[in-house]
């Protein structure tokens, strides 16, 4: 029996969103997912990561009923988003990566609005967007029209909109890109305050920082498979080393990784963009062992740095690449 | 707990799909009906806003048409129509032309250029579609949004028609209730269903040539100023070449219908007006809302 971060029993968890072989081929013939097979269990933060283009939008998309799939099948809170998307728009609360706040209406109508698409009366539409303006620090620009909002504002704006009907399930795409530092720790304090009382939360990202910290499950994604799914520390054992060195050098790298994985304590080594990365369990005295072998055969070390193993490393030891490119 | 390996590829996910309870939610079909009508409201609120815009915008091209063809020009001794009883007559010819007309620029003004900006710029439209309704219901909404802005400008039109002339000039108006009451709402909704079908086709790039290629044409040979029966004289060869071709301008059908409802001269005959009309809209219905899902879903 797995535990996550929160200590709960994940395995007993009801889950929430099912994928089922799910798949996008687009016009054109871009398979962007390719037989999503995905659970996320009810109250938990689940991060699906991978980099541009890894399926990550379409997967979302497909779950938040504006890509309609062409295999397989997805439930969300109990309802095929394919058979009944009306249905299951009523569950859900989406923040897209755009703004797409209503410019014609002021910040407060905005929430107010919301609030009678999904069925409040309009006393309970004003009571919830009074709140909804407070919980989220926005109540002193009620009335200022959206236009007037910064970036990090109408991302909160965007957020209280999301969960104001209360949806089971939260979707954020990339809810932090191109946000300031400050805005960012903002949004994750309020994402966090939600947790409480709240909606299980789907987010996508290629933050990995932000993966590791704020999801109890992650799931790595890289063109349009699911490589892996796990809690970020099962992620980051399952590489199995306890520190990863990472060698810039001049010269043949892969003669280098192919020396260095011989190494004592070394569990593999690959190349990556330019570096060459050896997993290390035990990692004492690696260092001078290190340069002793890359100088053997000539070549230059230009830089070492050992670092423990992050959602990064995991990625690249699934799939041969770096995550940010 | 898969740790760190690839998933082998098709592998089922351990126990059948049993997902969740569904939450208790409403009736999809009461759901849609409310957010339908609060979609109208959210309108209608932003028409009530927007009143210092709509009113310049609605009511300046009517009243410089009938400012200049039923007050400049009878007063600077030009003569549309020919004199007297003639004048009349065109004066009736163009009230009704201008209602008419009005109408059609609704459907573009309310519905197809916000929706040309929603899709291209804004993306507003994204997180309308997310609304508990079905899809088709948001464009819809958009349609009958549309066609009440529609009503209200031909409701403000219709008096500074009417209004606006030379004392000598006596309108040749009657008003035939029951074509008026019929025709006004299925005029209203074709000329929305027409603007979705733009909204949806054009991005903001093309607006010049839907306004310089397709409206343009459409409002000089959509019967603003003639009569269609009147262009029968217009000839190649003994065939009414003009009268025929501008049977597939739908405009045609609102200024005669309107011609029928408001004035007492020669029309196209009610039992083509009508059902043609009621053709257009389903047709403009049927590509705005088929164009509408291709630009939200994908």
């Amino acid at each position: 029996m797995e535990e996550n971060q929160r200590g709960a029993r994940v395995e007993e968890q009801e889950s929430v969103i099912c994928c089922e072989q799910l798949s996008k081929r687009y016009e054109g013939g871009v398979l962007a997912v390719d037989r999503l097979d995905l659970r996320v269990y009810s109250g938990e933060v689940f991060g699906l990561l991978g980099p541009n283009g890894a399926g990550k939008s379409t997967t979302a998309g497909m779950l938040t009923t504006r890509v309609v799939p062409t295999g397989g099948r997805a439930l969300v809170a109990g309802i095929d988003v394919v058979a009944r998307p009306a249905q299951a728009k009523q569950v859900i609360g989406v923040v897209p990566q755009t703004n797409t706040l209503d410019r014609a209406l002021t910040v407060w109508e905005n929430l107010y609005f919301h609030g009678l698409f999904f069925g409040m009366s309009r006393r309970a539409a004003r009571a919830a967007a009074d709140g909804g303006l407070v919980l989220f620090r926005l109540d002193d620009r009620a009335k200022a029209p959206v236009s007037a909002l910064s970036g990090g504002m109408a991302q909160r704006l965007m957020v209280a909109r999301a969960i104001l009907h209360h949806p089971s399930v939260l979707f954020l795409d990339e809810p932090t890109a191109g946000l300031d530092p400050q805005s960012r720790l903002a949004l994750w304090d309020i994402l966090a305050g939600l947790r409480a009382e709240g909606p299980t939360i789907f987010l996508s990202t290629h933050n990995m920082e932000e993966a590791d910290e704020h999801c109890d499950r992650v799931a790595i994604m890289d063109n349009g498979h699911l490589l892996s799914v796990d809690t970020p520390a099962g992620l980051k054992a399952s590489v199995g080393a306890d520190s990863i060195v990472t060698i810039s050098a001049t010269g043949d790298l892969d003669s280098l990784a192919r020396r260095l994985a011989t190494m004592e304590g070394a569990l593999r080594a690959t190349r990556a963009d330019g570096t060459v990365q050896l997993h290390v369990k035990g990692a004492r005295g690696i260092l001078p062992r290190v340069l002793d072998i890359a100088e053997r055969e000539g070549d230059t070390v230009t830089d070492v740095s050992v670092t423990e193993p992050t959602l990064e490393t995991v990625f690249i030891t699934l799939t041969g690449r770096e995550l940010r490119d | 707990m898969e740790t760190g390996q690839p998933l082998p590829a098709g592998a089922p996910p351990a126990p059948p799909m049993r997902c969740g309870m569904p939450k208790p939610s409403r009736s999809t079909m009461g759901a849609s009906r409310v957010a339908f009508r609060a979609l109208l409201l959210r309108d209608l609120v932003v028409l009530r806003k927007s009143l210092s815009v709509f009113i310049p915008r609605t009511i300046l091209q009517p009243f410089l048409l009938v400012f200049v063809f039923l007050y400049v020009f009878p007063k600077i001794g030009e003569s549309v129509g020919g004199g007297g009883r003639a004048q009349a007559e065109f004066a009736a010819v163009l009230v009704s032309g201008v209602v008419g007309l009005t109408i059609m620029f609704q459907g573009i003004q309310s519905v197809a250029l916000p929706m040309v900006q929603e899709f291209g710029y804004t993306k507003e439209i994204e997180d309308r579609v997310l609304a508990p309704l079905p899809v088709w219901l948001v464009a819809v909404e958009k349609v009958v949004a549309g066609a009440i802005q529609g009503l209200f400008a031909a409701i403000i039109v219709f008096p500074i028609a009417a209004v606006v002339h030379v004392r000598t000039i006596s309108l040749g108006l009657a008003v035939h209730w029951v074509v008026l009451v019929t025709m006004m709402p299925l005029a209203c909704v074709m000329c929305g269903a027409l603007g979705l079908t733009f909204g949806t086709r054009f991005n903001p790039r093309q607006v010049p040539i839907l306004f310089g290629v397709i409206i343009l044409p459409m409002t000089f040979l959509g019967g603003t100023y003639y009569a269609w029966m009147a262009l029968a004289p217009v000839k190649v060869l003994g065939w009414s070449w003009l009268q025929t071709l501008v049977l597939f301008n739908p405009l045609i059908y609102v200024t005669e219908g309107f011609r029928a409802a408001l004035t007492n001269s020669p029309h196209m005959p009610l039992y083509v007006i009508y059902p043609v009309m009621v053709g257009f809209c389903a047709l403009f219905l049927w590509a705005g809302i088929r164009g509408f899902d291709r630009r939200v879903l994908s």
